[in-house]
């Protein structure tokens, strides 16, 4: 059974890379230095740009667009997937965005969603810097979409639809979808290919308008002579957004409370390796009941 | 009314732990604001699941059987969890943060229009004061999670919207019968009329599951490893260590992937949170996300060759070795001087 080409959009977020908060992002006093951490393509992110390649790749003439919502700079998580294989790509940015929890966020990346129309979304399961692995469902019950979470594995995909192997806590199940239907990857799901030399030369000036207009030199005429550098940029408008459902006014959820993790150091006794200490710390536990 | 409801997941013949931790812990809440818990079980045989409900704290449970609902699928789950909160209205809703409440929770959250916390390790009930609206909130559910790697803990309100939502790790609150339980009430709900033909879209065609085979939670001693041990033959020893002592093995997010201890063995953020009696953390740097699972344990001995390794800040024992010497002393001095 013939497949028709199948229109992916890769939700893809730039995240402060908090998996190795190391010495030199701590504080004195034992907090995290948010400015000292490196922003990078979501990991699972990753993952989930893999999958989508995937399915282009066994569906000939498929379309992968990544589409992220962040400020500006975040222009470099489409950069980057164009690198690895994507055809396109929009960035998501609007000031009124600032603030949005997971619903408001999910809210308007279903708008834009809704304005480019797909088969296919592909997500990572969640973001390191806040965990929730929400933004996806949120998206697809705005969309009415059947979602898949969890996903290792498409198996298979014909003109009905994928089976897909997807994680459980205990195991695993495979389960059989239509489209169109959302997805989200789990990071045991295979890595993202590396770049592709050829797609860097060719992407490697891709900019959004906001970005070409505080470069240093003008490159408009190379973006009238070759339109794919062009990301494309949507705001609010764009997408046909209610404001009220955006931002902090958008937000259900607020902090009311950050606490930085300090650890106090405890009055740890310290032991020697000498056996008689050893015996003594054994002996010790085995008296009051720890051991024994 | 404005109950608290806890979804419950099942577990073959019996309700999950994580969802009995929470009925404990809603029952405890509600006493704080005098309302009752309810608990949602979905399922094709819930047949006197209920009673292990009203054992734990509920004393409404909401049943939902259906033949086509042996598993659980998403949007089936959503139609009927979506329903009972609209009928019901409680004031907060508890799911687990596993597989199955990580995917239903934020799809309920989203069609509610409800603000939704995931994996809160810590729940309470308290006050707000809004300066902007000169508002004062009482007796909001306070949703504490770890955040940004576990380098920080938030606490979220939703002070406007109802239920306030959240999900709940596994292991981290207490499970405990009443002394006596609660004579409950069973409501029943007609499948047919709270789910639509499209919610079966997704169709399972193949399930694979294991039973747990270890019970890392309810080990009283552990002996956990990092990368340090640097190899599976390695981590052998901790194993024998392990095994006179009556614990359980555990590792690092390092030590599962490379290789040298089984996944569900993994402690910490992403892996089980443990509060043992004791325990040994062996060659164990004490990442952040290490640390988050298992410093409530009562007791901990840190075995390192690094005098500074941060886990060695919240030891009570310190004792800067290697664990290849350290940990055969221990096993022929714990021989010698047990009874």
């Amino acid at each position: 059974m013939l497949v028709k080409p199948l229109k992916i959009i890769v939700l893809a977020k730039q995240v402060p890379d908090t998996r190795n908060v190391g010495k030199d992002a701590m504080k004195a006093d034992g907090t995290v230095n948010r400015a000292a951490l490196e922003a990078i393509f979501n990991p699972e992110d990753l993952n989930a740009l893999e999958q989508a390649l995937r399915i282009k790749d066994s569906v000939p003439g498929s379309n992968v667009m990544l589409l992220t919502m962040g400020p500006g700079r975040a222009a470099e998580v489409v950069r980057e997937g164009l690198y690895r294989g994507a055809d396109g790509g929009v960035l998501l940015t609007d000031r009124k965005f600032a603030g949005s929890d997971t619903l408001a966020t999910s809210y308007a990346l279903s708008k834009a969603i809704s304005k480019l129309g797909c088969d296919v979304i592909v997500a990572g399961r969640q973001a390191i810097d806040g965990d929730t692995a929400q933004v996806g469902p949120q998206v697809a019950e705005k969309l009415g979409y059947p979602q898949v979470t969890y996903v290792e594995e498409i198996e298979k995909i014909n003109a009905d639809g994928m089976e897909i192997r997807r994680r459980l806590d205990n195991g695993f199940e495979r389960v059989m979808t239509p489209f169109p239907v959302l997805l989200t990857v789990h990071s045991s799901a295979p890595g993202c290919r590396p770049r592709i030399a050829k797609n860097v030369m060719k992407y490697k000036y891709a900019r959004t308008l906001t970005e070409l207009q505080v470069a240093a030199e003008d490159y408009t005429r190379m973006f009238n002579d070759r339109p794919y550098l062009k990301i494309q940029e949507m705001g609010v408008d764009d997408i046909g957004a209610d404001t009220e459902a955006l931002g902090l006014s958008g937000s259900p959820t607020k902090v009311k409370k950050i606490e930085n993790v300090v650890f106090k150091a405890k009055e740890a006794k310290v032991i020697g390796v000498e056996d008689k200490e050893i015996e003594e710390l054994i002996v010790e536990l085995i008296e009051n009941h720890t051991i024994g | 009314m404005n109950n608290i409801i806890v979804y419950c997941e099942t577990n073959g013949n019996t309700v999950a732990d994580v969802s009995l931790e929470l009925i404990t812990k809603a029952h405890s809440l509600a006493n704080q604001l005098k309302v009752d818990v309810e608990g949602i079980l979905i399922g094709s045989e819930t047949e006197g699941l209920e009673k292990i409900l009203f054992a734990h704290g509920a004393s409404i449970v909401h049943k939902a059987e259906d033949s086509r609902l042996a598993f659980y699928q998403t949007l089936p789950h959503t139609s009927i969890v979506c329903a009972i909160m609209k009928k019901e209205k409680p004031q907060i809703g508890l799911f687990g943060a596993t597989t199955v409440g990580r995917d239903l929770a934020p799809r309920v959250a989203s069609a509610l229009k409800s603000g939704l916390t995931a994996d809160c390790t810590s729940l309470e009930i308290g006050d707000h004061y809004e300066k902007k609206i000169d508002t004062r909130y009482e007796n909001l559910l306070y949703q504490i999670r770890p955040a940004f790697g576990g380098n920080i803990v938030a606490t979220i309100i939703n002070p406007d919207t109802r239920p306030q939502l959240a999900t709940v790790r596994e292991g981290v609150m207490k499970q405990e019968a009443l002394q006596t339980p609660l004579k409950g009430k069973v409501k029943t709900w007609k499948v047919d009329e709270l789910v639509e033909k499209d919610d079966f879209a997704v169709e399972i065609i193949d399930r694979q599951v294991e039973e747990k085979k270890v019970n890392m939670k309810g080990a009283q001693i552990i002996v956990a490893g990092g990368y340090g041990i640097g190899s599976k033959e390695n981590f052998e020893l901790l194993r024998q260590l392990a095994d006179v002592l009556g614990g359980e093995v555990g590792g690092t997010r390092a030590a599962v992937d490379a290789g040298y201890i089984d996944h569900e063995r993994q402690i910490g953020q992403t892996g089980v949170t443990v509060r043992p009696k004791l325990y040994i953390a062996c060659g164990i740097s004490g990442q952040i996300q290490h640390r988050a699972g298992m410093m409530e344990s009562s007791m901990i001995i840190s075995i390192n060759t690094d005098p500074n390794a941060p886990i060695n800040s919240i030891a009570d024992y310190v004792i800067t070795g290697d664990f290849m010497e350290v940990v055969p002393a221990m096993i022929k001095y714990y021989k010698k001087n047990s009874k």
